[in-house]
């Protein structure tokens, strides 16, 4: 059975397509304004990447905050349990999936089965997710994907203190003015990203092992940062943006 | 279509119009009170108010204005208004919206009546001392505080002497305030219906046991107004009792409050009052039916600490052990047998800003509830009154989530 899952998330559209237990493609697009049209444009590129039909797909989920965008989808579900089902089916073992998107993150439990057991999520503040570290990089103008590394040349983090996006970025500015390292007040950043995460996370337990998961995984700065808090490795594949993506194709393939 | 108009009349409660009707003359009686040499007491929703009714004081309760306020989605421009006024928005919404609606006679049916006095009893929280002492000098009237000492277990000798005593002093407040004698002989009357009527709540509670429920929570904190505002009189046991009847009709009729109702849910928490509609639709469109929730039994749920034949001095008791004023254990029982009592199959906690004696412990609760009873949880984080707190798309995914969770489990997905 060949399933396609599309992920419309505040940031970035992702789409995945599973058959029988194997990943044969994936893609990632901008969200942009229209996120119905983010949502096709993603699909109809993977299919035409990989050659395939739209009439050879069996089933769709589409899944994010513009799920119920996508009119072509069979049904729609939520990130979390396509997040739990996705990492279920990358790695059985997993037990805690910590993901951080562009607007939200989240920390869920899942079970020998994939099932998630409980999740818990950022409600009423954007700190601490992908949205949060872009707003960063402005300020100090580096390119985001640059983050990662520089952070890890800090001896001597800089301590970023608010909670507050806005106010954080303030404080980035005075930092920059006070002569602060750009690589310190990077993994500072980081940090703060870090511990906002890690306390939310808690209130799940985090067993592990452990797997991150969204755009944000692919900084390597906050998955040490995180990693030091937790106390523990997380896992993080090349398949952690499209991770929802391909959890809901993979529930696709088991509906009924 | 017909068949689906039928089909939602036959849900609708015919005792909701009654009800209006009752709250409707209830104000009106209390907006006149003046006119008719009658005295008016703003008093805390868990307050002892069987003496007022015993001294014909008309009880006014600014926190159930407030869920009308909430209700009439007036509650971010009253909260914006106090917080104009200095106060923060941190802040209980009741307190601010009815701090801000005093000075120009806000929110729905054109402001409070004007207090002759009030009764602050400290049993539901601290925030109500601060508020009653800000209204007691905005109108200039005497205020009385009823202080219960807070149970984290069981209940002291000391406790009740103390609160016991309090309940002489509250009556001669009364005597001094209305220049007449206390009524000991009504007093017998009014704690006889005042526990009646607190029964009959209970048992229109008790009809959502039947599966699939007749009722659910967001019908119960609509039906909660009499039990709040008038227990004590007669009207309150008339009404519950039609009520009561009307449950036992839809039960026998096999009519459901949800039309499909697959999953039964415990909702703790105030409601939050903007969103009841959306909350109610949300979930049903789940085949969930909030079948029961901690707030509305809160007022019996002290009923068994009460003696029918000495009301007044067991009343120190009753009023003291409320669900707000135990300990997080204490509650957690309560939680524990709501779940077992209703079969309920996850537990939706609203953390509500607001209300920080019910909102904190709520993760603890949520642990001993995943831990004890394996059931899953969720939680809803807003305000009961602030509508600008309510971030719909957030909540809407939650509760999508963890419906889709409560699937699983139940191995429906």
């Amino acid at each position: 059975m060949r399933t396609a899952g599309i992920d419309i998330g505040s940031i970035t559209t992702k789409a995945a397509i599973v058959e029988d237990g194997r990943i044969l493609g994936t893609m990632v697009c901008f969200s942009g304004y229209n996120a119905s049209l983010a949502g096709t444009t993603v699909y109809r590129n993977l299919l035409d990447d990989l050659g395939f039909d739209a009439s050879s797909i069996d089933r769709i989920i589409s899944t994010g905050y513009g799920r119920n965008n996508v009119d072509f989808a069979d049904k729609s579900m939520t990130e979390i349990i396509c997040h739990g089902a996705g990492a279920h089916f990358l790695n059985p073992d997993i037990r805690t999936v910590i993901d951080i998107g562009g607007q939200d993150s989240k920390a869920l439990v899942v079970d020998a089965d994939g099932r998630v057991r409980d999740f818990v999520m950022n409600d009423k503040c954007a700190a601490g997710t992908g949205r949060f570290l872009e707003v960063m990089a402005r300020a100090l103008e580096v390119d985001l994907d640059d983050f990662g590394s520089l952070s890890l040349r800090s001896a001597t983090p800089a301590k970023i203190s608010s909670i507050c996006t806005v106010f954080a970025e303030s404080e980035v500015i005075s930092l920059i003015s006070k002569g602060e390292d750009r690589e310190n007040i990077i993994a500072g950043i980081h940090d703060s990203v870090a511990s906002r995460v890690f306390a939310m996370a808690q209130r799940v337990g985090i067993p592990v092992p452990v797997m991150m998961t969204g755009g944000v995984a692919k900084n390597i700065g906050v998955v040490k940062a995180l990693e030091k808090k937790i106390g523990a490795t997380l896992e993080v594949n090349e398949f952690a943006q499209v991770n929802g993506a391909i959890g809901a194709a993979v529930l696709a393939a088991k509906m009924g | 279509m017909a068949q689906i108009d039928e089909e939602k009349k036959k849900r609708k409660f015919k005792s909701a119009g009654k009800m209006r009707d009752i709250m409707f003359e209830y104000y009106v009686e209390a907006k006149s009170a003046g006119d008719n040499g009658k005295k008016v007491a703003w008093i805390t929703s868990g307050g002892p108010v069987e003496p007022l009714i015993v001294m014909d004081v008309i009880p006014v309760y600014p926190e159930n204005y407030g869920a009308m306020i909430g209700a009439s989605h007036m509650g971010g421009d009253l909260c914006e208004k106090a917080e104009a006024m200095g106060y923060s928005s941190d802040l209980c919404s009741y307190a601010r919206a009815d701090i801000a609606c005093a000075p120009v006679n806000g929110g729905p049916i054109g402001g409070l009546p004007r207090p002759d006095m009030l009764v602050c009893c400290n049993n539901i929280c601290g925030t109500v001392l601060k508020w009653y002492e800000v209204q007691a000098r905005y109108f200039n009237v005497p205020l009385f505080i009823f202080d219960t000492p807070f149970c984290h277990t069981g209940f002291s000798d000391e406790a009740r002497t103390y609160v016991r005593r309090q309940l002489n002093e509250y009556i001669a407040f009364l005597e001094g305030a209305c220049g007449r004698k206390f009524d000991f002989d009504r007093s017998i009357e009014v704690g006889r219906l005042s526990l009646q009527g607190q029964r009959l709540w209970q048992e229109v509670l008790d009809a959502a046991a039947h599966k699939p429920s007749p009722i659910t929570a967001f019908d119960a904190f609509f039906f909660l107004a009499l039990i709040v505002t008038l227990r004590g009189t007669q009207t309150v046991v008339d009404f519950y009792a039609e009520l009561l009847h009307e449950m036992k009709e839809k039960v026998a009729a096999g009519i459901s409050a949800v039309p499909r109702e697959r999953y039964r849910l415990l909702w703790d928490n105030l409601p939050v009052w903007y969103r009841l509609k959306w909350l109610s639709d949300k979930f049903a469109s789940h085949d969930a039916c909030l079948v029961a929730d901690t707030y509305t039994t809160a007022w019996c749920g002290s009923m068994k600490y009460i003696d029918e034949n000495d009301f007044l001095s067991s009343m120190a008791e009753a009023y003291t052990r409320i669900y707000l004023n135990i300990g997080v254990d204490e509650m957690a029982k309560t939680v524990f047998e709501m779940i077992d009592k209703y079969d309920v199959d996850g537990l939706v906690m609203h953390s509500n800003r607001s209300c920080k004696p019910y909102s904190l412990g709520q993760y603890d609760i949520q642990r001993m509830v995943q831990e004890r009873k394996g059931i899953p949880c969720m939680m809803i984080e807003s305000h009961m009154v602030d509508e600008r707190s309510f971030s719909e798309s957030q909540i809407s995914t939650r509760i999508d989530a963890f419906m889709e969770i409560i699937k699983q489990h139940k191995g429906h997905v």
